[in-house]
């Protein structure tokens, strides 16, 4: 309706593009119980560092980057020998500036044994949204993989039941995905019509 | 046959003969179900259904009373604020995520500005008063919420009286929050860097008051249901999951306190200075609804203690900041009530009008394109009252979240009412599903 397209920024004022920038790999020591987990990981299962691909520190939160092919492996790994015995569920990001890995599954661990909390991170290429499916680990994740299904169409391999949960079984389109618009209804009101949510400027 | 009831027909389908059922045709359905040969019956519970907590829909696949299969019918209520977030500034997520969980908003705010404080590295700069007024925002929150839980969970159960003492005492605490935030509900109150306003005056006497009467009011449903052999009889033994079911599906909260496990996050993994309270994890061994009605029951009077620590902490506090320093980040103007009811100080806008440009501009820049936020991810959990809520908020450096998830709960408890319904009675799933005590605002987001 008004302004500038097409730069990105949805503030409508700074006009600056900002990027999503992940930091690398962090370098030893981890700090905290990270050196432990790390340690312990490495040492019950030998191919470590053929499946985790980073392993970063971030604000004093540990995440392992894994492999999609080797996820289920490490994930019956950590619950078992490492005591991570609650998953947090799993929630999407979908990044489309990363040209091959534009969808990332996390999954937040939790160990109660140990009070311990780490991080999973799985990547995926939009054109092959594969991930195989943790519910055989942990029973909890059922629904939160299905959520992650309906709002960023990555499709969870193995899933006894991969439908819709939160959308109509007859929605098109997976609504949280940065390519999917607010939309919205134009509301009129005395006469006067407002446009919807995606054609306001302060959304755009 | 019996006579052709126009408001609620059958129909055959290819699935069997489908019922509707309006109510008030109790005996023509059960004459029109026993000529068929169907041994199997499947019912659809909810979404509009009084005891389903809310629009739950339930699927229950019977043996004459006996559940064989529960599936879960969830999203009636979805309003996608998880996308909505997206496309306004970090101030404007906690209008949001506040009507997530309706009956706790003030953890759920607490929870998004925990995760943003983080990804601000301004967690250890939020001034002390404001994170005691956050405990004890929360802890009140959580009276409130628990009042909710036993009075609808005794409602579905038939007891009609405890849920009007319930309300009744919930009331106390909305006043409270009506006092402090001017809302009863949905207050976004919470603010990443503190807290939106300070405590107005006449607060401390008020929720001493509130906390002296609760307490003598709450033995009014002790009394009630507490070793009552009719409730007991709903309650000991139903809805039964132990330790190794509430892992499994990542269950937390009372749920998993009634399998003996004490996890509360405010003992074991404290946020907002909870470390510097006493109180106790309330647990039961009894894996059951009873169990978990208990510790809701006795998890009211720890919420009393927390509260009546914090004001001597806030008493001793009195007037220090409820907003980080950083002018960056802290919202520009306080908020005064002036004649016409809540608005900005007259003091600031004299301010910003009269006197400095440099304010004006600032102001400006701070409630339209809002502060931004360093790039990266981060996960906070708290305890609510139905047990972890975390919030996973991405940013990529701008003035807008770029995803903001939050791990809700009540979302992850539904899924354990086929573990603990499966192989009972229809009427016990109404005891199960209270005892999770989901609520579809959450559940759905």
């Amino acid at each position: 309706m008004f302004g500038p397209k097409g730069t990105g920024d949805t503030s409508g004022y700074g006009g600056l593009v900002s990027k999503v920038i992940t930091p690398g790999s962090s370098e030893r020591p981890y700090g905290g119980y990270f050196d432990e987990v790390a340690d312990n990981l490495e040492r019950a299962y030998p191919e470590f560092s053929d499946a985790i691909e980073r392993v970063f520190i971030d604000r004093g939160e540990l995440t392992l980057h894994i492999k999609p092919e080797k996820l289920v492996e490490v994930a019956f790994i950590l619950r078992d020998s490492l005591k991570f015995e609650m998953c947090m569920g799993v929630n999407g990001v979908h990044y489309p500036e990363q040209t091959g890995r534009e969808l990332h599954a996390v999954y937040p661990l939790l160990s109660l044994t140990k009070n311990q909390r780490i991080r999973l991170e799985v990547s995926v290429p939009d054109s092959h949204p594969h991930i195989p499916s943790l519910v055989e680990v942990w029973a909890g994740n059922n629904w939160h993989e299905r959520e992650t299904f309906d709002m960023f169409g990555i499709i969870f391999d193995g899933h006894p039941g991969l439908t819709r949960i939160l959308m109509p079984d007859d929605w098109k389109g997976h609504p949280q995905r940065k390519d999917y618009a607010l939309g919205g209804i134009p509301v009129e009101y005395k006469g006067a019509t407002t446009p919807p949510p995606s054609d306001r400027r302060s959304y755009k | 046959m019996t006579t052709f009831d126009p408001y609620a027909p059958s129909r055959d389908t290819t699935e069997g003969k489908v019922f509707s059922v309006t109510g008030g045709d109790w005996d023509s359905l059960v004459q029109e179900i026993g000529a068929t040969k169907e041994e199997r019956v499947v019912v659809n519970m909810g979404p509009q259904h009084p005891s389903t907590h809310g629009v739950l829909r339930l699927v229950l696949e019977l043996e004459g009373e006996t559940i064989t299969e529960v599936r879960c019918g969830i999203g009636y209520l979805h309003t996608g604020i998880e996308k909505n977030i997206e496309f306004r500034n970090w101030t404007q997520g906690t209008t949001f995520v506040t009507r997530m969980d309706y009956l706790s908003p003030l953890h759920n705010e607490t929870a998004y500005c925990l995760a943003v404080e983080k990804l601000l590295g301004i967690t250890n700069d939020v001034p002390e008063r404001a994170s005691v007024i956050r405990v004890m925002m929360m802890e009140l929150n959580r009276i409130s919420s628990h009042m909710v839980a036993l009075g609808t969970g005794a409602l579905e159960l038939g007891a009609m009286g405890p849920m009007f003492f319930a309300f009744r005492d919930r009331e106390t605490v909305l006043e409270i929050f009506e006092m402090i935030t001017g809302l009863r509900m949905n207050m976004a109150y919470v603010r990443p860097g503190g807290v939106q306003q300070d405590l107005p005056e006449g607060a401390y006497t008020k929720i001493r008051e509130g906390v002296k009467l609760m307490r003598k009011n709450f033995k009014d449903n002790a009394t009630l249901l507490i070793g009552n052999s009719i409730w007991m009889k709903r309650t000991q033994g139903i809805g039964y999951l132990d330790l190794a079911g509430c892992t499994t599906l990542g269950i937390t909260g009372p749920v998993l306190r009634s399998t003996g496990m004490p996890w509360d996050l405010r003992k074991v993994q404290p946020y907002c200075g909870y470390e510097n309270y006493n109180f106790d994890v309330v647990t039961a061994d009894t894996c059951d609804v009873y169990g978990r009605f208990l510790i809701r029951m006795n998890e009211l009077e720890q919420s009393l203690r927390i509260i009546e620590q914090c004001v001597d902490k806030l008493e001793k506090l009195h007037g220090a900041p409820v907003m980080v320093a950083d002018k960056k980040i802290a919202w520009p103007a306080q908020l005064a009530l002036g004649g016409d009811g809540l608005g900005n100080s007259l003091d600031h806008i004299r301010e910003i009008m009269g006197t400095s440009m440099e304010s004006l501009i600032h102001h400006f820049k701070l409630v339209t394109e809002g502060f931004r936020v360093p790039a990266g991810q981060a996960y906070a959990a708290i305890e609510s009252p139905r047990g972890e809520l975390g919030a996973s908020i991405v940013s990529d450096g701008g003035t807008r979240p770029y995803r903001v998830h939050f791990r809700e709960p009540s979302f992850n408890n539904l899924q354990a009412t086929p573990a603990m319904s499966e192989g009972g009675m229809v009427a016990d799933i109404v005891a199960a599903v209270a005892s999770i005590d989901p609520v579809m605002g959450g559940v759905d987001r």
